[in-house]
């Protein structure tokens, strides 16, 4: 069942923020609806970490298909 | 070789906390000591005090107040002048208690003639130490007038050896136990103890009657443990350092054990490193502050009583005391969020320590390294502000820095041999 995305002009938005919650409290003033997951960025977004936060972390999601 | 290291980060981490979980079986408090008769390391002229290693030139004001109010304490010098001279002379040595089977609250301060709890595990064959809580104006918040010293010696004379025989005459007191109760009764037992220290009175009261130690005295002890809300913090601490010692050293454990705060940085310490720190800064506290008090005159995150959070109390277990997030402006949904994200970077469960507003699932234990990495969730402490000239502050919570986790796991790479 899809909508026209016309019926999304006009209509009363929800908002879901993710992370940083200055836009939730940014779009709360305007007297927007807004959810604000408090999301934050695995290994603080450490590319060279998440790399080998890989290599011990799979067994909890029971992936152990590229072990070598 | 990978599956294999996974194999072994596993096993050590249910090792380390089935390790916690029976420490917490077997802490006891069985009595007081004198600082310099039972912590490892203790001299005349030592000074230790909370959190990572730091010096005296960076040390914050209210750290600093208080290593100047213990040298005045012991009598080594009698002015702030003299004291300050005698560590810019090299006469002091300052150390972090957590290097010294003890913890502290706040400033940490602890010195060679000051009373502290002793709490073992005789089953893992571990001791360790905390200062008593002071009441009201302390030198553990960098508080050093006459009255706070007179206060401290009353509490050498006094307070300790009294409770110390009446706890020894009951043959010690199970902190679990009181500590489980207590969770039941509004606690988090870091923050909000009032449940805790109140089951405390009502087991130590008859064995203090029974000392017979004169009206006057125990009127004294009585009275100080009825004002004193957070009085049996400092003993649950001591067990929690004494289950950190039981639990350390476990070779490819990726558990926290110890989180703790001197003011500048927070440190971390994980199981499969050994002794080593992994710092970041310390940041100021979200929450309530006492009138007069704001963001500009108070110290950031400071105290080794973050050891409740490393063994799933405090921030870990908001959901049992909903009451604290009228200090934190939050909700009790919020309490119970906290506690679902801190399941969600803990590696066990603790059947003891149950919450009623979580259908009475266990509540954490075991801070994982990598979940904390691979979540980005990082743990919360609810503690204490302390003004920077000394003093209580205010209450509310703060996270760990990221940061403490990124260097540990890179140090753990390193070690077991990640990426090569």
């Amino acid at each position: 069942m899809t909508q026209p995305v016309s019926g999304l002009i006009g209509a009363q938005l929800t908002v879901i923020n993710v992370g940083l919650s200055l836009f939730a409290e940014s779009l709360r003033q305007q007297g927007i609806e807004v959810a604000q997951v408090d999301w934050r960025p695995p290994a603080g977004g450490d590319m060279v970490l998440l790399g080998l936060l890989d290599q011990v972390t799979q067994i909890d999601k029971g992936d152990d298909a590229d072990d070598n | 070789m990978t599956t294999d290291l996974r194999s072994r980060i596993r096993a050590a981490n249910e090792s380390t906390v089935e390790i916690m979980l029976s420490a917490w079986d077997n802490v006891v408090w069985v009595g007081n000591e004198t600082a310099i008769d039972v912590i490892p390391g203790m001299t005349p002229t030592t000074v230790m005090h909370a959190g990572p290693p730091i010096t005296w030139v960076d040390m914050c004001s209210s750290m600093r107040e208080g290593v100047i109010g213990g040298l005045l304490f012991e009598g080594l010098a009698d002015t702030a002048e003299e004291a300050e001279s005698l560590i810019a002379g090299g006469g002091i040595t300052l150390a972090p208690c957590h290097e010294h089977r003890t913890v502290g609250g706040m400033t940490g301060i602890t010195t060679a003639s000051m009373p502290v709890h002793v709490v073992r595990d005789d089953q893992n064959g571990v001791e360790a130490y905390c200062r008593l809580h002071e009441r009201k104006r302390a030198l553990q918040w960098g508080e050093r007038d006459q009255q706070v010293l007179e206060q401290l010696r009353w509490m050498t004379d006094v307070l300790s050896p009294m409770l110390s025989a009446a706890v020894r005459a009951k043959g010690g007191l199970a902190v679990k136990s009181i500590t489980a109760r207590a969770l039941q009764m509004g606690d988090e037992c870091h923050n909000r103890n009032v449940a805790a220290t109140s089951l405390l009175v009502r087991e130590m009261m008859p064995d203090l009657i029974a000392l017979d130690w004169g009206k006057d005295d125990l009127e004294k002890v009585a009275r100080f443990l009825q004002e004193d809300d957070g009085f049996y913090l400092h003993i649950d601490m001591a067990a929690g350092k004494a289950i950190a010692e039981a639990a350390k050293g476990i070779e490819y454990s990726t558990i926290v054990t110890t989180i703790a705060r001197n003011g500048v940085e927070v440190g971390i310490r994980i199981s499969g490193l050994g002794d080593s720190w992994f710092t970041g800064p310390a940041d100021l506290l979200r929450g309530s502050y006492f009138p007069g008090f704001n963001d500009d005159n108070v110290d950031a995150d400071m105290g080794d009583s973050a050891i409740m959070e490393t063994m799933g109390l405090g921030g870990q277990i908001q959901a049992a005391a909903p009451v604290f997030q009228q200090i934190v402006g939050g909700t009790v949904q919020d309490a119970i969020n906290h506690t679902r994200e801190m399941m969600d970077i803990s590696f066990g469960r603790n059947p003891a320590f149950v919450l009623p507003m979580l259908d009475f699932q266990a509540g954490p234990i075991g801070i994982d390294m990598l979940k904390v990495l691979e979540t980005g969730v990082t743990p919360i402490i609810d503690s204490a502000m302390a003004a920077k000239k000394g003093g209580f502050a205010g209450a509310g919570q703060v996270r760990v820095p990221m940061e403490c986790f990124q260097k540990a796991f890179r140090a753990f790479a390193e070690r077991y041999g990640l990426g090569q």
